[in-house]
């Protein structure tokens, strides 16, 4: 383990994937506040139900739904656009974590990574199960 | 009640879970769910979906702080991901199918776990024995900073482990909950790491698991942005407020008192699944 070169520590790699975590929470949380902020001003005084599942609206569902929605400034579409920014932080620390081991020249954990984003973008873009 | 009086309603509630989660290392999500469900009456697939939002949220934001401490076993964390990430897809195919009662009664029986888990006394010791050739071979073998110095120790039971993570990364993605107790055990107890090196290796793991299965509940319209958004701002304010009051605090008699109320929910949530109320 210690004849490999490593060009970057393992701490320095973990310091900057936390930084960068922190950075998407807090970026995710500034969308979810603002559109919060837009839904409770228009929708605010609306009565919910949510007794019942229904599921939500299919434009809420998907990426491309929840952007149009987003970029037409209706409060609930924002919300969904910055949970979607947070659910894309671990994602990230995955992809960033594919690069690291590269740099690393650490092939075994370069194909360990990669299979774990298989599996992440399986879920996340792949067909309704 | 109107919107505005839910939000507010349970943006509180998950202040208060954020604050108690971190400060006692249990994480908040595991009580959102009984929060929503029990309290205010919501449909349990919302209340997973907002509350797969707030482990992802939690996990995240804590990353930084776990970092610094320098603990984490990131190659372990990744090879076990992929354990917990398959769990977690099938767990949460499997939640699109199985009736409310049928999840209702299995989250009771997680949250008594975790109540009970939540009280063992952790082995601080770590065993030093002969190194394990699968464990080698895969470079988890490492070490962490102690008061004396680093000090190195060797992984064990690669495979008794994944199976475990397979198993939590079920759970989380059928009840949308981060499966951080079960995942210690796997890393403690099966695979001999430090205490210490498996909770932050566990916090590592918990937000990509999340995120494997929250994917599907999206698709499926589980997430619902009334509901994440205090959520996920309630959990996170909780959260920053609990690691500032965290240095020097005694939490030996507040992790009793949440195990209570975490046992107390966990029978209300089989009562119900079992009648049939929810």
């Amino acid at each position: 383990m210690d004849n490999k070169p490593r060009s970057w520590s393992d701490q320095q790699i973990e310091t900057i994937i936390g930084d960068l975590l922190r950075a998407g929470v807090v970026f995710s949380g500034a969308i979810v506040l603002l559109g919060g902020i837009v839904y409770l001003v228009h929708q605010g005084h609306t009565t919910p139900h949510y007794g019942v599942f229904h599921g939500e609206p299919s434009d809420l569902r998907s990426v491309r739904g929840i952007v149009r929605d987003a970029l037409a400034g209706q409060g609930r579409g924002i919300i969904q656009l910055g949970l979607l920014f947070l659910i894309a932080t671990p994602v990230a620390r995955v992809v960033f974590s594919i690069f690291a081991f590269a740099v690393q020249r650490d092939r075994l954990y370069v194909v360990v990574t990669l299979t774990v984003l298989a599996i992440l973008m399986f879920s996340l873009t792949g067909a309704q199960v | 009640m109107t919107v505005l009086g839910l939000s507010t309603l349970v943006f509180c509630g998950s202040l208060v879970a954020g604050v108690v989660g971190s400060l006692t290392g249990l994480g908040g999500g595991i009580i959102i769910t009984p929060l929503l469900t029990l309290v205010l009456g919501v449909d349990i697939h919302y209340a997973i979906g907002a509350a797969l939002v707030s482990v992802i949220a939690t996990s995240s934001g804590a990353a930084a702080a776990y970092v610094k401490e320098g603990f984490s076993n990131i190659r372990i964390g990744m090879l076990m991901e992929i354990a917990t990430t398959t769990g977690a897809v099938l767990g949460a195919s499997l939640a699109l199918r199985a009736p409310t009662s049928a999840i209702t009664v299995i989250f009771g029986l997680a949250l008594l776990y975790s109540a009970a888990m939540s009280l063992r006394t952790p082995d601080l010791g770590g065993a030093v024995d002969k190194p394990d050739p699968v464990a080698q071979t895969l470079e988890l073998d490492s070490s962490y900073p102690t008061s004396g110095g680093f000090k190195s120790y060797h992984v064990h039971h690669v495979a008794t482990g994944s199976a475990v993570m397979f198993g939590a990364g079920i759970l989380s993605g059928l009840l949308g909950i981060g499966s951080g107790a079960l995942k210690v055990i796997a890393l403690d107890e099966a695979m001999r790491i430090p205490f210490k090196v498996s909770t932050t290796t566990s916090n590592f793991m918990i937000g990509v698991t999340a995120a494997a299965s929250v994917g599907l509940y999206l698709k499926n319209g589980y997430i619902d942005p009334g509901l994440g958004m205090p959520v996920m701002l309630g959990v996170l304010s909780g959260a920053f407020l609990g690691a500032r009051l965290l240095p020097g605090m005694k939490t030996g008699v507040l992790r009793h008192v949440f195990s209570a109320v975490i046992a107390i929910l966990a029978v209300e949530m089989i009562y119900h699944g079992l009648t049939g109320k929810l």
